[in-house]
């Protein structure tokens, strides 16, 4: 039955607050405060990288420093000391690269089984191949070999730039060119590790891919770059899940995610963000200001975006999806939450150039205590985009006085033939619905996780199961407090 | 089991309930019928404990308990149970999960077991046919569409369910057909038994021929006007609430008149 989800076990949850934020004590490599040609240079060496990319991250570089923080988004936060980040931290390993869970160093093997992922467990049960990134680096990547039968790559960045440089370099910068804005411009100059993904013509993945992100050392920015290509026919679903420790001042996470997918390729890509929101003053939490592009390069090929955002104290990003394939789909659906003083600023890009082109936007935008949601969305539809069709819902949610939602759709059409259509709502979890739910004996929070839940349906329906559960199990953590 | 003594209580600084006393023992069903606006969803409500009701005098005991200390959901759990006027609907949330987020909330809070999932289907399927609820509207989000009579069918198929020991059903024979009319005239006698009490307000007489009330009270102004037994009714439906607004009780008319 796709309509009910499990339950969730509110009143464990109840006790709980950010479960994610404890700090391990693992042992640390980091590069040294700041940012210089000489950092970027360091971390090139560290990770034995070829010329041309440590050439590539200094053109970045030299750009970056001439480029200016965007303020055009609708989120307020005070000035970011770039010259007092730690651009690399890695966790020591005995070996570099471990390539089997023997030889990841056991406190981090400790603190995955802590963040409830067991790495050993994933790989003999749950059959999802997972990429552990650990604040600049990756420390193992499991099903590797089982992947390499069917023909997949899955590794980390720097490891497929060392053993595929042919197939990264072509995509590296190919969707977000180093110069596509401020923090992809300083990503492209620091960016440390994130995973690659290759599936060749024809091949179905056999198995969902993962990246789970930890940010653990204090003081560091995680500039992680990711870079998923499907060649012609090939079908790949790729997770990723976020968290990092309780602290009270704010981390810099800057992402890039590039996926390519040329001829019948289909890629789906989820995300459940739970970086640290900070706390119920809005001290601390995470600055998740990502960069996320999708190239339907083929005729047919499809890209999806699904992504459930709740943590982070700022979370500014528009995964989109660059329709050049004749018929190819772009789509985009989203739960952006907004609880105590987050606030988000968040839709996405839909360009649509080839013909007959269509996408699909459906953002839940759930604010509650004094969170502010934003959604941005720019849909659009050029001279050669014949036929293109676009549709577009928003629906906002508020809980509480003292939250806000807000819409900004920007619709360019520019073929006579193409359309978009928008639509967009705002509700609030209503009296005589909380009502209804405590005459039938279901406590206010359960009842509000519930009614929430219920609105964000549409989006977790498109979630694979477990990430699914996770998300309602997420959102129920996260409303916690704000009600009554 | 319910006692209501003087309640006063209003929405918004207007005052609806005006110094209403009723008295609900174990076993009996009792009807309270009235015009339009006289109060009776608000009396439904401020029982059920709804937040933006307030009470400013008067007391309800609930089994010898302080209902109007306890909050909605306690109240619930104490077996207290509301069919509503209009019931709401809740957009994403399907019909079956709420009923048994429902059913073990309540078990929850009476310190029972989570009735397995197994279980819960066969109580449920149980209930579905006795009140011939179309199974499809179990995988529909929680009344969302549903039509008029549906809405009440899900009422009555929760009241089935949940076995309250009270159950207060506002206008759940409203806008039904005749046969529907049945499920709900079999859903509380099915219920009806020494242990529970129903409190069924209505504006007709039909429900009452299936359903034989043990008082029959007229809600005017704010007050109950009068209390008697189910011939009340049909002297109602015949003449209309005119006579009873202005009377007193027919009750204290009968003991007037006795004592005369
Ligand atoms: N939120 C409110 N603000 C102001 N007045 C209200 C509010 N809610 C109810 N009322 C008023 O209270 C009075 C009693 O309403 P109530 O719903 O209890 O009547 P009722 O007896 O159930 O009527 P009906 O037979 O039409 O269902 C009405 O005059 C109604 O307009
Ligand atoms: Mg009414």
């Amino acid at each position: 039955m796709t309509s009910t989800l499990p339950d969730l076990d509110i009143a464990e949850l109840a006790s709980r607050e950010y479960q994610y934020g404890f700090a391990s004590d693992i042992d640390t490599d980091l590069a040294p405060k700041g940012l210089s040609e000489e950092v970027i240079r360091l971390i090139s060496q560290k990770k034995e990288e070829p010329n041309w990319l440590l050439q590539w991250r200094l053109s970045a570089y030299r750009h970056w420093l001439a480029m200016s923080e965007p303020t055009w988004q609708n989120v307020h936060y005070g000035p970011v000391d770039y010259a007092d980040i730690i651009y690399y931290a890695a966790p020591k390993s005995k070996k570099k690269g471990p390539s089997s869970l023997d030889e990841v160093d056991p406190e981090v093997r400790a603190m995955f089984d802590k963040l409830g992922i067991s790495l050993a467990e994933q790989e003999r049960l749950s059959g999802v191949a997972v990429d552990a990134v650990v604040d600049s680096v990756s420390v193992v990547t499991t099903f590797q070999r089982k992947l390499a039968e069917a023909g997949v790559i899955f590794c980390s960045f720097s490891e497929a730039v060392r053993t595929h440089p042919d197939l990264v370099r072509p995509y590296l910068g190919s969707v977000v060119p180093y110069r596509d804005n401020f923090f992809a411009t300083l990503n492209s100059a620091v960016f440390s590790d994130g995973s690659f993904c290759y599936v060749p013509k024809g091949v179905r993945c056999p198995m969902e891919l993962s990246t789970y992100f930890r940010i653990n050392a204090a003081g560091t920015g995680q500039f992680e770059r990711t870079l998923i290509v499907a060649e012609e026919g090939a079908t790949v679903s790729y997770l990723e899940g976020c968290t990092a420790p309780r602290r009270d001042d704010n981390q810099l996470h800057a992402a890039v995610v590039e996926l390519v997918a040329l001829e019948g390729a289909s890629i789906k890509y989820s995300t459940v963000q739970n970086w640290y929101p900070g706390d119920a003053q809005g001290r601390g939490g995470i600055y998740n200001f990502v960069t996320k592009r999708g190239r339907c390069a083929g005729a047919g090929s499809k890209i999806s975006w699904t992504q459930v955002e709740t943590g982070s104290a700022i979370t500014w990003k528009y995964p989109g999806v660059v329709l050049q394939g004749e018929g190819s789909v772009g789509e985009f659906y989203s739960v952006a939450l907004s609880a105590n003083h987050q606030q988000a600023d968040t839709g996405t890009k839909m360009v649509h150039i080839g013909k007959g082109t269509k996408s699909t936007i459906v953002s839940k935008a759930i604010s509650a205590g004094h969170g502010q949601n934003t959604y941005r969305g720019l849909v659009k539809m050029l001279r050669s985009a014949e036929g293109a069709r676009n549709h577009t819902r928003c629906d906002s949610l508020l809980i509480g006085p003292q939250c806000g939602a807000h819409t900004f759709p920007y619709i360019e059409v520019k073929h006579p033939s193409a359309q978009a259509e928008h639509e967009a709502t705002t509700s609030k979890v209503s009296e005589d619905q909380l009502f209804y739910c405590r005459q039938r004996g279901i406590s206010e929070e359960e009842a509000t996780s519930m009614i929430v839940n219920g609105f964000c349906r549409e989006v977790f329906r498109e979630l694979p199961m477990e990430f699914a559960v996770e998300a309602q199990r997420l959102l129920s953590v996260s409303l916690e407090g704000t009600v009554g | 089991m319910l006692a209501v003594q003087n309640l006063h209580a209003g929405i918004s600084g207007k005052e609806i309930l005006r110094g209403l006393s009723m008295d609900v023992q174990a076993g009996q069903v009792h009807a309270v019928m009235g015009p339009n606006g006289s109060g009776k969803s608000t009396l439904a409500h401020v029982l059920a404990g709804r937040g933006p009701y307030e009470v400013t005098g008067g007391q309800a005991l609930f089994d010898g308990a302080d209902l109007l200390g306890m909050a909605p959901e306690e109240r619930a759990a104490a077996g207290l149970f509301l069919a509503f006027q209009h019931p709401v609907e809740i957009p994403g949330v399907a019909n079956m999960y709420f009923l048994r987020t429902a059913l073990n909330s309540l078990r929850h809070q009476r310190g029972q077991s989570e009735v397995s999932p197994g279980e819960f289907l066969r109580q449920l399927e149980d209930k579905v046919s006795q009140v011939g609820l179309d199974r499809t509207l179990l995988q529909r989000s929680v009344n969302e569409g549903f039509s008029g009579g549906e809405k009440k069918r899900n009422e009555v198929l929760q009241m089935a369910l949940f076995e309250p020991r009270l159950a207060i059903l506002d206008e759940t024979d409203s806008g039904l057909d005749i046969d529907a009319l049945r499920v709900v005239a079999d859903g509380v006698e099915a219920l009806r038994g020494p242990q529970r009490a129903f409190v069924i307000i209505t504006h007709h007489q039909r429900l009452l021929e299936y359903v034989r009330p043990d008082r029959v009270h007229v809600l005017s102004g704010g007050r109950i006007v009068r209390s008697a037994g189910p011939e009340l009714a049909s002297e109602l439906e015949a003449n209309g609430y005119g006579e009873a607004r202005t009377g007193r009780s027919t009750d204290e008319l009968a003991r007037a008149g006795a004592s005369r």
